[in-house]
Formats: C-alpha cells, sequence, structure tokens
C-alpha cells in the first residue's frame, strides 16, 4: 500500500518499542495530540475534521427523508461510508471502496450503532412509511496510521454537530418548516486501537508502526465503560491474555479522551 | 525428551509430535523447542530426524527430478509445461534443437505443439524463477505412446518399493514399460492396451493403499488374479467361438 | 416469518433449540467433497451448510499481483441468494467483502506463505444456508480445506462464537441468539500456538461480560479444533483393514 518501510527503519522502531519507546518519543500508551473542529462545512447538517498527529479524517453528515427497514418500522436509518481519497497516501487508488475502506466504515458504523449514540426512534417521523436517514460519510484527507481511531472521532463528532430540520406533516406530506433541532444523542463511543509489535501492546499506531505490526485490535467503549464493538486487523495473532490487556487498556484511554473532550 | 506420536500414526497439522533436542524434517517445523507437523500424514523417526510422510502435498520442484508434463504454450524461442504443479516450467527451443535457435527456420510447433507430453529433467529451479527443463538427456524426450496416469507426488516413492522392489514387481507382472515422474505423472507403455490397464490398476491401489503394510505382497495377489480372470475369459470366448 | 419468541432462554435455563448455555450445536464435517478443487470441506453447524473450496497453490491471476517473495492468499465469503430468509441478491454485499478480509487474516497466519513464493492460493466459501455463526463454521471449514490441499500450515484454524442471550453467556449463538440477543463475540483460534486470529465483537458488554464471552468461545473452538482433526483422519487415515485381509 504506503511507500515500503526499510528494513533498518522497520528494526529501530521494533527495538525502541521492545525497550518502551516509539519514534515520535511517545510511550507505548500515548495518544498522538487529538485535535477537533466541528461545523466546518456549512451545507453539511454536521461535520467534523479531526487531526489525530498528522492523520486528518472529515466527516459530514447529510439528513435526508426516507423510508424505514421493514424490521424496525419505527426507527430512523443510519449509515456509514468511509472513502480513502487518493489525495490522502501514495497507496489510495481512485475506484470504488475496497475491502480497507468498507472494514474502515463497519467499524466506525459498529461503534456508533451498538452503542446506541443516536436515539433513532426520535427519527421517526411516520411509523412504517417516513423517517430520516442519516448519512455520515468519512472522508480520510491524510493517512499517517491509525485510520479508524481518528475516523470514529470524526463521525461522532460529526453527529454531535448535525442539526435535524423541523418538520409537520400536512395533507400526508412531510414539510420542512423553518428551524433546527440537535440531533438526539445519548451516548459518545470512543474507538481505541491497539497495535502488537512484538510481545508488546502499543496504543494509537502510527503509520511505520502499522507496517511492522504483526496484528491490530479495535476497541469500542461508550459512557458506562462496556464494551460494544470489537475488531482484530491484520494477518497476525493475539494470545488470549493480550486479548484482555488490550481491552482493558482501551477502556482506561477512552476514558482520559473522554475527559479531555468532555464527552 | 518426550515424543507424543508413534511412528506411522497418523498426524494433522499442528500436531506437537514431540519436545525437546530433534530435528525438524519433512513437513514438520519446529517452534519453541517443539516438533510440530506441517501437512496430514504419517510419522517415521530417524533417529533424531522427525518426517511426516504427506498423505496429502503438491509437488515441489526440485532440480535434477524427472518429470512428465504436458506442453501448454508454444512461445517464441520455447514452451510452456505443466508439471502438476504449483509452478510453471519452461523449456528452451535451443534445448530441443541441440543448437541455438533461429526463428525463421525452426518452426516450434512441429517439434513440440501444444498438448504434447514429455519426458524431462528439471535443470535448475529456485525461489525466484520457474523451473527450467532438459530433454537433451538419454530417455527423455517426447511421448507418443502409452497412458498417462496421475498420483499423489508424495507416493511416488511407494510405487517404486523397497530398492525398486515394487516397481519391478508391476513391470514383470505386466509386461509394461514404468516411468515415474517424481511429479506424480506416470507413464504406463504396454505391449496392449489391456496389460496398460493392468499396470495402472496397481498404481491406483498403491495410491489409495499406500500407508498400509504387506502391500507388495498384495498387489501382486491381485495382479496375478486379474491375469487369471482375464485368461478365463478370453479361453471362454475361445471355447464359444469354436462351438459354431 | 417467524414470530420473534420472548425469551431466548427458559426458566430451566434451556435454549431455544434445547442446549445449556455452554453446548454446541450438531456439528458434521466433511473432508474432500469436491473433485475439482485441489482441497475442500463441508460443514453443517445447526442448520448452517457451509461448502469450502481451496484452488492453489498455483499461478496468480492478474500476473501483476504476484508476491516475490510469498504466496497470495485470497478469500471469497459469499452467500448465496437462498441462504437466509429473505432472498439476498448475489452481488457481494459490504459484509461479504468485510467477512472475506477479515476470514483471509485469520487464516493467513497458519500457513506458510513463504515456504512457496509466487504462486497464490484461492480460497472460497459458499454459504448455502445461514443459521447465525456463518464466518466461524466457514473458518472451520476453510481450514480443513487448506489442509486437504496439501497447503503446509502451522496448526489448524479452529473457530467459534460466544455471546450474550437475555442475561447469559452462551456458546455457539445460533440464528434467533445472533439476531435478538445483545452481543455477538466470534473468535478463531490456532489451538497449539495459543493464538487467536480472529476476534471480533458487537453489542453491548460490561469487560467481565467480555472476558467471559471470549473465554467459553475459546472453549468451543477447542472442541471444534479436536472434530476438526477427526474428520481429517477419517478421510486419510483409514486403513482399508477389510482389504487387508483378503
Amino acid at each position: 500500500m504506503a511507500e515500503v518501510i526499510t528494513k533498518v527503519k522497520q528494526k529501530q522502531i521494533a527495538q525502541l518499542i521492545a525497550k518502551g519507546t516509539r519514534i515520535d518519543g511517545r510511550g507505548l500508551t500515548d495518544h498522538r495530540e487529538i485535535r477537533i473542529e466541528q461545523g466546518i462545512i456549512e451545507r453539511a447538517e454536521g461535520s467534523a475534521r479531526v487531526l489525530l498527529g498528522k492523520t486528518e479524517v472529515l466527516a459530514g453528515t447529510k439528513i435526508e427523508l426516507g423510508e424505514p427497514f421493514p424490521d424496525t418500522p419505527n426507527e430512523g436509518v443510519l449509515t456509514v461510508n468511509a472513502e480513502l481519497v487518493p489525495l490522502a497516501s501514495p497507496g489510495f487508488e481512485p475506484g470504488p471502496p475496497d475491502e480497507n475502506s468498507i472494514e474502515l466504515a463497519r467499524i466506525v458504523d459498529r461503534g456508533i450503532r451498538e452503542s446506541k449514540m443516536i436515539d433513532t426512534e426520535k427519527l421517526c417521523i411516520e411509523p412504517g412509511k417516513k423517517v430520516f436517514v442519516v448519512f455520515v460519510d468519512v472522508y480520510v484527507l491524510n493517512h499517517d496510521g491509525n485510520l479508524i481511531d481518528a475516523s470514529t472521532l470524526a463521525a461522532v463528532a460529526a453527529l454531535l454537530s448535525t442539526k435535524m430540520p423541523n418538520y409537520e406533516i400536512e395533507d400526508d406530506e412531510v414539510k420542512i418548516k423553518a428551524g433546527y433541532t440537535q440531533l438526539p444523542v445519548r451516548r459518545h463511543p470512543i474507538e481505541i486501537t491497539i497495535a502488537r509489535i512484538g510481545d508488546k501492546l502499543v496504543v494509537d499506531p502510527g503509520l511505520e508502526e502499522e507496517q511492522i505490526m504483526d496484528a491490530r485490535i479495535t476497541v469500542s467503549i461508550d459512557d458506562d465503560s462496556n464494551v460494544c464493538a470489537v475488531q482484530k486487523g491484520k494477518s497476525g495473532y493475539f494470545t488470549p491474555e493480550q486479548v484482555l490487556e488490550a481491552a482493558k487498556l482501551a477502556r482506561d484511554k477512552s476514558e482520559e479522551v473522554r475527559k479531555q473532550l468532555k464527552w | 525428551m518426550p515424543t507424543f506420536f508413534e511412528k506411522k500414526q497418523v498426524v494433522t497439522p499442528g500436531d506437537l509430535v514431540a519436545e525437546g533436542d530433534y530435528i525438524a524434517g519433512e513437513n514438520t517445523y519446529k517452534a519453541n523447542n517443539k516438533v510440530f507437523a506441517s501437512r496430514i500424514g504419517i510419522i517415521d523417526y530417524e533417529n533424531k530426524k522427525i518426517n511426516v510422510v504427506a498423505l496429502k502435498a503438491f509437488y515441489a520442484p526440485r532440480a535434477g527430478d524427472i518429470v512428465i508434463g504436458t506442453i501448454t504454450e508454444v512461445g517464441f524461442n520455447g514452451w510452456t509445461v505443466d508439471i502438476n504443479g504449483p509452478y510453471i516450467a519452461i523449456l528452451r527451443a535451443s534445448d530441443v534443437l541441440s543448437r541455438p535457435f533461429k526463428p525463421q527456420k525452426d518452426d516450434l510447433p512441429q517439434v513440440l505443439d501444444t498438448g504434447d507430453l514429455i519426458v524431462a529433467k528439471i535443470v535448475s529451479y529456485d525461489r525466484t524463477h520457474d523451473p527450467q527443463l532438459t530433454v537433451s538427456e538419454p530417455g527423455l524426450g517426447k511421448i507418443t505412446r502409452g497412458e498417462i496416469i496421475k498420483i499423489t507426488p508424495t507416493k511416488i516413492p511407494r510405487v517404486i518399493g523397497r530398492q525398486g522392489s515394487m516397481i519391478s514387481m508391476i513391470k514383470q507382472e505386466t509386461g509394461c514399460n514404468v516411468i515415474l515422474g517424481l511429479n506424480g505423472v506416470i507413464l504406463v507403455t504396454g505391449k496392449s492396451v489391456e496389460e496398460e490397464q493392468l499396470a495402472i490398476m496397481a498404481i491406483r491401489k498403491i495410491d489409495e493403499e499406500s500407508h498400509t503394510s504387506g502391500l507388495t505382497d498384495r498387489i501382486t495377489q491381485m495382479l496375478k488374479e486379474e491375469k487369471a480372470k482375464r485368461e478365463e475369459n478370453e479361453n471362454e470366448s475361445k471355447t464359444r467361438k469354436t462351438d459354431r | 416469518m417467524n414470530p420473534k419468541p420472548e425469551k431466548l432462554i427458559d426458566k430451566k435455563g434451556f435454549r431455544l433449540d434445547g442446549r445449556k448455555h455452554d453446548e454446541l450445536r450438531s456439528i458434521k464435517l466433511e473432508v474432500g467433497v469436491l473433485s475439482n478443487a485441489d482441497g475442500s470441506a463441508y460443514i453443517e453447524q445447526g442448520k448452517n451448510k457451509i461448502l469450502a473450496a481451496v484452488y492453489g497453490p498455483r499461478e496468480v491471476h492478474p500476473k501483476h499481483l504476484t508476491l516475490n517473495d510469498r504466496m497470495l492468499l485470497r478469500c471469497r465469503y459469499h452467500m448465496a441468494p437462498f441462504s437466509v430468509q429473505e432472498r439476498k441478491s448475489p452481488a457481494p454485499s459490504r459484509r461479504e467483502i468485510e467477512l472475506s478480509k477479515v476470514m483471509r487474516e485469520a487464516l493467513e497466519p497458519a500457513i506458510f506463505l513463504e515456504y512457496y513464493p509466487r504462486t497464490g492460493v484461492d480460497i472460497f466459501v459458499e454459504v448455502l444456508q445461514a443459521d447465525g455463526g456463518t464466518r466461524c463454521a466457514s473458518l472451520t471449514a476453510a481450514a480443513l480445506a487448506l489442509a486437504d490441499a496439501g497447503i503446509p500450515m502451522r496448526d489448524l484454524v479452529a473457530a467459534c462464537a460466544a455471546g450474550k442471550a437475555d442475561d447469559q453467556i452462551v456458546l455457539d449463538l445460533m440464528d434467533e441468539e445472533d439476531k435478538l440477543g445483545s452481543a455477538d463475540v466470534p473468535v478463531a483460534l490456532m489451538p497449539n500456538l495459543n493464538a487467536i486470529t480472529l476476534l471480533q465483537m458487537d453489542g453491548i458488554l460490561t469487560l467481565e461480560e467480555f472476558d467471559q464471552a471470549v473465554k467459553l468461545a475459546l472453549d468451543g473452538c477447542k472442541l471444534i479444533y479436536d472434530l476438526q482433526k477427526e474428520a481429517l483422519k477419517t478421510k486419510y487415515g483409514t486403513v482399508k483393514e477389510t482389504e487387508a485381509e483378503e
């Protein structure tokens, strides 16, 4: 995918990590700096730009009217899509979503959906007939590692800033009125991705660390420290002990991030 | 130093065969001082070396192997040959013509065409390039008659037998000539189709029962019985003819 | 369309199909079921019916995808249109694409890719009938198909899911438990190496419940591993005793 990392650099990164530090000086469980800006795309109903170190992700939400799914007639619809646009990395090519962008979108979606972040019943206009459909589009603008956590932050922040149009039903038709209501949000899921390099667990892997990692695990934690989504990725493995350690680490880190963002 | 399986037991990938000062042989690997099987097969101990005789494996080329292959493509200066394995083999025109290849003069399909069978030897093979073949040694070249049968490559040693005992017996009992490609492809040439069928029957049986004991005797027995049966049928039809 | 059951586990602790919380569904495994594929296996687990086939190692097509130093592994998880209650379009869905990726990443660690550079191995999984836990059942069958193809492996990969139904952590979710339960945790394991190669979760669990579910799923994996070995030995290990007696 991205540029080939030299063997010398690979060794250097691995050796540092074995000793407990990383190439950018961080501790094994330290995040890079997180910066979030909301509401930057006025045409979107909600938006957020996230910088996680140099990884940059933009998420925008659009709200449309639509039909509910047949097995959930009282609920609105939430759908998450992700684009790894070519300008974000030399390894990204134009074209329809590949397995990486599909996996990314689905992991972000899972955290939001399973934590029940959005009260989808409040998106229902006419049961079985009309609901609000919330589109979340995640746009990766610069890939410097850990797209999952950055994308989740962006998607959640964008949803937090999303305003739904007011409406009234006239003659069986939905008419949009002036004014907006904040999207009803109940939870704030935070996803923490941890890489295994050698036998060490490393939080928020950077691009080069991702290229040498054996495997990664993403854990999504809600406001009550519950686990709501997990995804192991890459062709390596974790021991059962490492899985539990990673889950605990994710929970602790998510509390830190939650405090920092005041979510 | 414990071993966890006995000789001739069947193991599956991942089975822990032994722990300690052992050498990982065929179809095994060593990790953390333990020897594990990497393919389904039968345990064989060779002093400190542990081998698994694979019951199912594909052919991995080795320089020096005699193989039987099919021409799949005529290129501009050679042929591509299917040797029944993951790697496609190459036979250069210069090898067959025993002199430099002259594109205007030499018409390759006339020499060897797509679909032709050859007995060849692997001249060279390594991780970076496909196997190269030669047919310029005695006994090698285009196959013009006989029947081909494919078996699992790992069973070829069983078809040969201890010091060639099995293969000599088959040749004797069936009157056929048998060329064994180490890639699992076998050429049987006999004076008649019936003889070739007998040899093929024997080889198929070896393929199915390779891990059992007393096989040579059973095959010999089977061939004798089959020949007797066929002679009987022949005599019967002869008698019927004379009755008219 | 079936009506939704009120409870997934009754007062006596029995699930909708009569199982206790830590019981596997009945599993049937068969190796070497397709004559064209280099390796194949068929699994029935509950009402799941899944076929896995392996082609390779063979030349990689398209050629530009060839890797110089190792085997290229590709995996395609696909559901037949008639495999689920409401007909599913044959075009690959986003879920199938994600599962194909996640399954490939679960099987790769088991294979000695470096042994046969510049070749490719394709794994095809077809879900003929789905009943919850298809990705785990698919992996169980795919690992057998790889062994059946004679591809050298570090270990087999055995997979099983656990989850939460009503308030209990249960093993091997069936379809209703998958849809109506509150968590699903699929796990794949290389048992002899104690290596987890697939791990996902969706739902809501406390950290303790997550730990419990993973441990229960791992127990399930180990039971399934024994069934896999049995299936391989059934195909490859039978000594034709009757013929030997002749």
